[in-house]
């Protein structure tokens, strides 16, 4: 898979720890930048700067109450990087569910041979 | 209960794989399952093509490979070296996609079992992002290459 930019993709946005914390804090509501400086220790200049990034990419929405920016996630822009875990995880789903058959088999031959 | 429901894969950092599952199964099974070639050959492909090979040398610095060939003629194959090994609770190995050689993972599976049933989980330990990212989508790719042989024969059924 053919990777853009980190300022038009979703993937490169948040390989950066920085950028996964900022999620991680608005995945639990909205936040003004403030908060988000506390939260991290960084400065904030870097604050913005990843909040940038991840504006660019949909991940998070800002809106203006009074003289505040507040910050909120946008998870559809994270859909493609679920999707591309999720198709992995179904291809292990699938040879599970044949070792389940396989299992089965080895109980019953164990069962068997307790009972003679 | 034949399914124990599906696997879980996590991220946990930028290079490895978690994948978890329970198994309705006690782990001696499970292991002799994951280490028995004939065994291996059955659940493997995850019904995707034919298993043509399956070698399992299970020693300290025994080797293995494993071969599917999909039903469109697409040759997929992995091999490694098993680096510790404790029956029934612990395999850590070595994995390289032979279409990718350059990218080895170090793969730790390890069993434990409550009351009959046992999770199964491996951790894949890639040298870098890139690989990790590469290794997910390879399992899309396969996934892909599935959809296009289906898609194949179909388009051949309708000549």
């Amino acid at each position: 898979m053919a990777r853009a930019a980190t300022t038009s993709d979703a993937f490169n946005a948040v390989a950066e720890p920085r950028r996964r914390q900022i999620l991680d804090v608005l995945a639990g509501g909205e936040r003004p930048v403030n908060d988000l400086v506390g939260l991290l220790g960084l400065a904030q200049p870097q604050v913005s700067k990843h909040l940038r990034v991840l504006r660019e990419v949909g991940a998070v929405d800002v809106r203006g109450e009074g003289r505040q920016r507040l910050y909120q996630l946008n998870g559809q822009a994270l859909k493609p990087i679920h999707d591309w875990v999720k198709g992995y995880e179904r291809s292990w789903s699938e040879r599970f569910d044949e070792l389940d058959v396989v299992l089965k088999e080895l109980k019953q031959q164990e069962q068997r041979r307790w009972r003679q | 209960m034949t399914s124990s429901g599906t696997a879980t894969v996590t991220l946990p950092t930028e290079e490895q794989i978690l994948i978890t599952r329970e198994f309705d199964a006690p782990k001696h099974l499970v292991y002799k399952a994951w280490t028995t070639p004939e065994l291996v050959k059955r659940w493997w492909t995850a019904n995707r093509g034919e298993a043509t090979i399956a070698e399992i040398d299970l020693r300290v610095g025994g080797a293995w490979r494993y071969v599917m060939v999909t039903e469109g003629g697409f040759e997929v194959a992995f091999h490694g070296e098993y680096r510790e090994i404790v029956p029934d609770e612990r395999i850590v190995c070595t994995e390289v996609y032979e279409g990718m050689p350059e990218g080895e993972a170090v793969n730790t599976m390890t069993l434990t079992e409550e009351e009959g049933r046992t999770t199964l989980t491996i951790l894949v330990q890639h040298t870098s992002k890139e690989h990790r990212d590469a290794h997910i989508n390879s399992g899309m790719e396969d996934g892909m290459q599935d959809a296009m042989d289906l898609l194949e024969q179909v388009a051949i059924s309708l000549r």
